[in-house]
């Protein structure tokens, strides 16, 4: 039976108090479409599926911060399957690109899935428009922006749970085969809306998602410029990566 | 002996085991290796000390060891990019390419002087490298070099992250892959732009379309076979760990 807990519950306390108390108003999210979604899973992630079910299973450590991962996942692949899905949204030029980046988002969920097992959480119910301050179905630029954002927080998510995957090296470089496939998107998305693919300094043309760039401006002890910051990505707590997804969770 | 590539890794593993439990010098003797330049055993038995400047370099062992590795991969990538923007294909490119290339290549002299930095006494010596094979008038040719090395410097740092001990290690590996991949991707879209196809950004040759997982990581050893084409300096690298 599916966990129909989200990742937020039992992590930073007073984030999840505000998510919690939004999520109650609105409704439990579906156990049921979890439940599904497991049931018609592919079986080609056999290997790594079989270990959530072996003798003692992962280790907690390692199931929360694979959860953590699904959450951003299953924030990634909705948005995607509603944008490619949205009739009129994306310029034909355009879409094959979203289509390559969904198609990875739904298998990366489904990889997570297939790890965890009855572990895994539900599906939050996401509300994309973050109660009104985007339009990311119905303005082009909007749904660019809100990608570029998610995918440039998906690197510095993953970063910055490397080292709490340390102790299992399967689980560990599963990870960077996914963190440096979001690498891949953040820079095709990012350079599609006339960005550079690499950070400069903590800059954002979108006010409203400066805090996925906090911090970015860090030289790593090269002299500062623009190159040394936009040599090195950095990394995110799950704390801070919670805080960026919130306004996007119901 | 050549191994390929592909069959490669489960094989030098084994080899790798089997060099560890006979001594490395009996078992280079008995099988009879040479890899490229991946020298498996050496004329040390330890194995320890990197070796300045004398045709061959030993990477070290432990994070040491792995860093260096990273180090290798840095100087060769440094070397390409400088070589690139003294060339003819890059005094003709368009605007938004020589910002790239450019950009690209002062990240590359970053990692390399930061990885440099960052082993101190450790780090190996330059490494002699050539890109006689690369035509360096012509844009296929330049940026088809550059994707190999892009996409190789991920699946290594993705192959090199559980070998290193180290977290604060791991963090510093995972700051420069992601930017690896950030070019990789650029590079693949200015030779297949806007595109989903094989060879694009994120195509089914370097993501696997089923498991959404960037291509199966490369041990070093693979890794020093294929930049064995533009590295002169012998690159031991048996003190390396293997898990």
């Amino acid at each position: 039976m599916k966990n129909d807990r989200t990742i937020l519950e039992g992590l930073d306390p007073e984030l999840m108090e505000q998510v919690v108390s939004r999520r109650a108003a609105v409704g439990r999210s579906s156990a049921l479409a979890g439940a599904l979604a497991i049931a018609s899973m592919p079986v080609a992630f056999g290997l790594l599926a079989k270990r959530a079910f072996a003798q003692g299973g992962l280790p907690q450590g390692i199931i929360d911060v694979l959860n953590f991962a699904l959450t951003l996942e299953y924030l990634e692949e909705e948005f995607y399957v509603t944008g490619v899905g949205t009739a009129g949204l994306i310029p034909g030029a355009d879409l094959p690109i979203f289509e390559q980046i969904r198609k990875h988002e739904t298998a990366h969920v489904a990889l997570l899935q297939s790890v965890l097992g009855a572990s895994a959480v539900a599906k939050p119910t996401f509300d994309f428009t973050a109660g009104g301050a985007f339009d990311p179905f119905n303005v082009y630029g909007e749904f660019q922006a809100l990608s570029q954002g998610f995918e440039d927080t998906g690197v510095r998510a993953y970063k910055g749970q490397a080292a709490a995957l340390m102790s299992d090296n399967t689980v560990l470089t599963t990870a960077l085969r996914i963190h440096s496939v979001e690498g891949r998107h953040a820079s095709e998305v990012r350079r599609l809306r006339g960005q550079k693919g690499w950070i400069t300094g903590n800059q954002t043309d979108v006010p409203a998602l400066a805090a996925i760039y906090a911090g970015e401006e860090a030289a790593n002890g090269a002299a500062t410029s623009a190159a040394a910051a936009e040599a090195f990505d950095e990394p995110l707590t799950m704390a801070q990566v919670l805080a960026i997804a919130d306004p996007f969770i119901v | 002996m050549n191994p390929k590539v592909s069959e490669e890794n489960s094989e030098l593993r084994f080899l790798g085991s089997l060099a560890r439990t006979t001594g490395r010098r009996k078992f280079v003797q008995w099988a009879g290796l040479t890899l490229g330049v991946v020298a498996l055993g050496c004329s040390d038995d330890n194995g320890t000390n990197p070796t300045p400047g004398d045709g061959e370099v030993n990477l070290g062992t432990g994070d040491t060891g792995v860093l260096n590795y990273a180090y290798a991969l840095e100087q060769l990538e440094a070397a390409f990019y400088t070589e690139v923007l003294a060339g003819a294909y890059f005094a003709g490119a368009q605007a938004d390419e020589k910002e790239i290339l450019t950009d690209i290549r002062n990240h590359e002299v970053i990692h390399r002087d930061f990885l440099k930095a960052a082993l101190g006494t450790s780090a190996i010596a330059d490494l002699t490298v050539t890109f006689a094979s690369v035509n360096m008038a012509d844009r296929a040719s330049v940026l088809g070099a550059a994707q190999t090395f892009e996409d190789l410097g991920v699946s290594a740092y993705n192959g090199a992250g559980q070998l290193l001990t180290d977290a604060s290690n791991l963090l510093v590996a995972g700051k420069i892959v992601s930017v690896e991949a950030r070019h990789a991707a650029a590079i693949r879209d200015l030779l297949v732009p806007k595109s989903s196809a094989v060879g694009s950004f994120a195509g089914d040759d370097t993501v696997d379309p089923t498991t959404g997982l960037e291509i199966p990581e490369r041990t070093p050893t693979a890794v020093l076979t294929a930049a064995a084409t533009y590295v002169t300096t012998t690159i031991n690298a048996s003190g390396l760990p293997t898990s």
